[in-house]
């Protein structure tokens, strides 16, 4: 998203292709845009087409609604706070399999991927279960007041599970390359473990970290199946976006669905965008020094 | 400091991603063998299993033709736009499914652009199977494609050269030469891009109309369980896709472990 809008002028094309002995450009390069138009980029430019139809005032109807403004907080709102507990127990995990050797590193390894590859529904009522005032979880939480099923606290739990592999993963690879020696040599230099973490180790894994965080908030926002089991969808406290979405679907109200979706998008792109520079501006400030 | 990390890193995986897990598989055989077996042999459960088979079996085959095209063009080649193209191929996983569902609606549903047509054509592409196909392969686009695109970047195009020097043709080189250096790459690909094909929900549920025996995949049909207060055959559903997870991630390991070397060195999401 940060790339500029080059097409390739086939002049250019053409004087690129002669220079490689390699075939298949044309073949492969004209499927791989076919594909992806036809599947991805002209039904996603539809949603936008049809927002645009309705016009400012129709959009701003459908979004400025009490209901609608209150699914789309909750959605970016709980994303947010659950990219936010993985930003902080995403780079623990990842420097304890990094750095320390224990016995059962390699399942623990392996199970961080979870997330990833059990489905999401499965995921949904799993949790669910769990924090259910009878689950195994929530039976503790109960007594202490604690509601976390059925309440805008279960979608902040589903938002943290779907996650976290994105932050520890993209964790992993920086804290293997990060030297130990300047770590040691801080620790040398007089540095308490404090200043060790934040001068030497954090800058160093910043900008991976907020990739991650961007990518764990992404994924969130649109969450839908991990999420609808546990939220309990009570409209205005804990229904989220995509399922309002749905709901405006079955209604036939298929302006309002796409108003919602259009809103959605931009928001995420704009975001993930915002991400994207403060992540090249970190990698500028601290590229020196890592 | 070691320890106490270990025991708080250990605390915070197994309550957040080893107990559901544990209580998928508990809560399915809460009934008993009987309850278990008999979920699954269910016409309806049979049906949705056949269908998430079909639907995988067709988005894997077609965005595994497109991520070999694409890391093809992309890595052997240079041009203008790349990085937009890159960007692009990646796009659907900042898309909620939800939406992924929503947008073949608006051009195949009944109010969609091509709805009347293709109702008068007597095509049908959403509450069918089709549409399930079509959001399936939205999802998982990029899932092979950006496995292969760092692979073949940093194996280079010199292996090519020396073969097309030597006189083989374009297919012959992918044949024996590319395709051997990719194999594990492309394994690791399709086995994530599978288990994502298999679980998908959201988008699907858009597009399926929740038809028993006919448009419900896997995911789908522990949804109708689950509302309908039959947790344990729900769990019996989901306890067959929560295996799919553990093998999945177990070849995935094996893959990482055995031929680390010949995956991308970077591991991206």
């Amino acid at each position: 998203m940060t790339t500029t809008l080059w097409l390739p002028t086939p002049a250019a094309s053409a004087r690129r292709r002669s220079r490689s002995v390699i075939p298949g450009f044309g073949l492969t390069m004209g499927f791989t845009i076919l594909y992806l138009s036809l599947i991805v980029l002209i039904p996603l430019a539809g949603v936008f087409f049809k927002a645009a139809g309705l016009g400012w005032q129709g959009l701003w109807d459908v979004v400025s609604s009490a209901r609608v403004l209150a699914a789309l907080k909750l959605s970016f709102g709980a994303a947010l706070i659950g990219a936010g507990i993985n930003a902080v127990f995403g780079p623990l995990v990842a420097w304890v399999v990094v750095r320390y050797e224990f016995p059962g590193k390699r399942v623990l390894d392996a199970i961080i991927d979870l997330p990833f590859a059990l489905p999401t529904a499965v995921a949904g009522i799993a949790l669910t279960s769990l924090y259910a005032g009878n689950g195994w979880i929530g039976q503790y939480l109960e007594p202490m007041g604690i509601k976390v099923a059925f309440t805008p606290l279960g979608v902040i739990v589903a938002c943290t599970f779907i996650g976290l592999p994105f932050v520890v993963r993209t964790l992993q690879p920086v804290l293997e390359d990060a030297e130990k020696e300047f770590e040691e040599a801080a620790a040398s230099l007089g540095a308490d473990r404090w200043q060790t973490i934040t001068r030497v180790i954090l800058p160093a894994i910043l900008p991976a970290l907020l990739t991650g965080f961007a990518l764990a908030f992404a994924r969130a926002v649109g969450e839908y199946g991990s999420i609808i089991f546990i939220a309990g969808n009570l409209p205005m406290i804990s229904e989220i976006a995509p399922l309002l979405i749905i709901i405006k679907l079955e209604e036939f109200d298929y302006g309002g669905a796409t108003a919602v979706a259009a809103t959605m998008l931009v928001l995420s792109f704009a975001l993930l965008l915002a991400i994207n520079l403060l992540q090249a501006w970190t990698r500028r400030r601290h590229g020196g020094r890592s | 400091m070691r320890n106490s990390l270990i025991v708080v890193a250990l605390l915070f995986l197994s309550s957040f991603l080893l107990l559901p897990l544990i209580a998928v598989f508990t809560e399915a055989f809460r009934n008993g063998i009987q309850t278990y077996v008999q979920a699954l042999s269910d016409p309806d459960a049979q049906a949705a299993i056949r269908l998430t088979l079909i639907a995988a079996g067709i988005a894997v085959p077609l965005n595994l033709v497109f991520g070999v095209c694409a890391a093809w063009a992309v890595t052997k080649f240079e041009f203008r736009g790349k990085s937009l193209l890159v960007s692009l191929i990646d796009l659907p996983f900042s898309v909620s499914p939800v939406i992924a569902g929503l947008i073949y609606v608006l051009v195949f549903g009944a109010q969609g652009w091509l709805g009347p047509w293709l109702d008068a054509q007597g095509i049908k592409i959403i509450f069918a199977i089709p549409g399930i196909v079509l959001a399936t392969l939205f999802v998982t686009v990029p899932f092979i494609a950006r496995e292969l695109i760092p692979l073949m970047q940093e194996q280079g195009t010199e292996h090519e050269q020396a073969a097309l020097t030597l006189g083989a043709n374009g297919w012959q080189t992918f044949w024996h030469v590319t395709l051997p250096n990719i194999r594990w790459g492309l394994l690791y690909g399709v086995l994530l891009c599978n288990a994502r094909a298999m679980g998908e929900f959201g988008a699907v549920s858009v597009v399926s109309g929740h038809i028993r025996g006919l448009t419900n995949t896997m995911p789908l049909h522990v949804e109708i369980l689950y509302n309908e207060y039959q947790f344990s055959a729900a769990f019996a559903v989901a306890s067959l896709l929560a295996g799919l997870a553990l093998v999945t991630l177990g070849l995935k390991s094996w893959l990482e472990w055995r031929h680390g070397e010949s995956l991308a060195a970077t591991r991206r999401y």
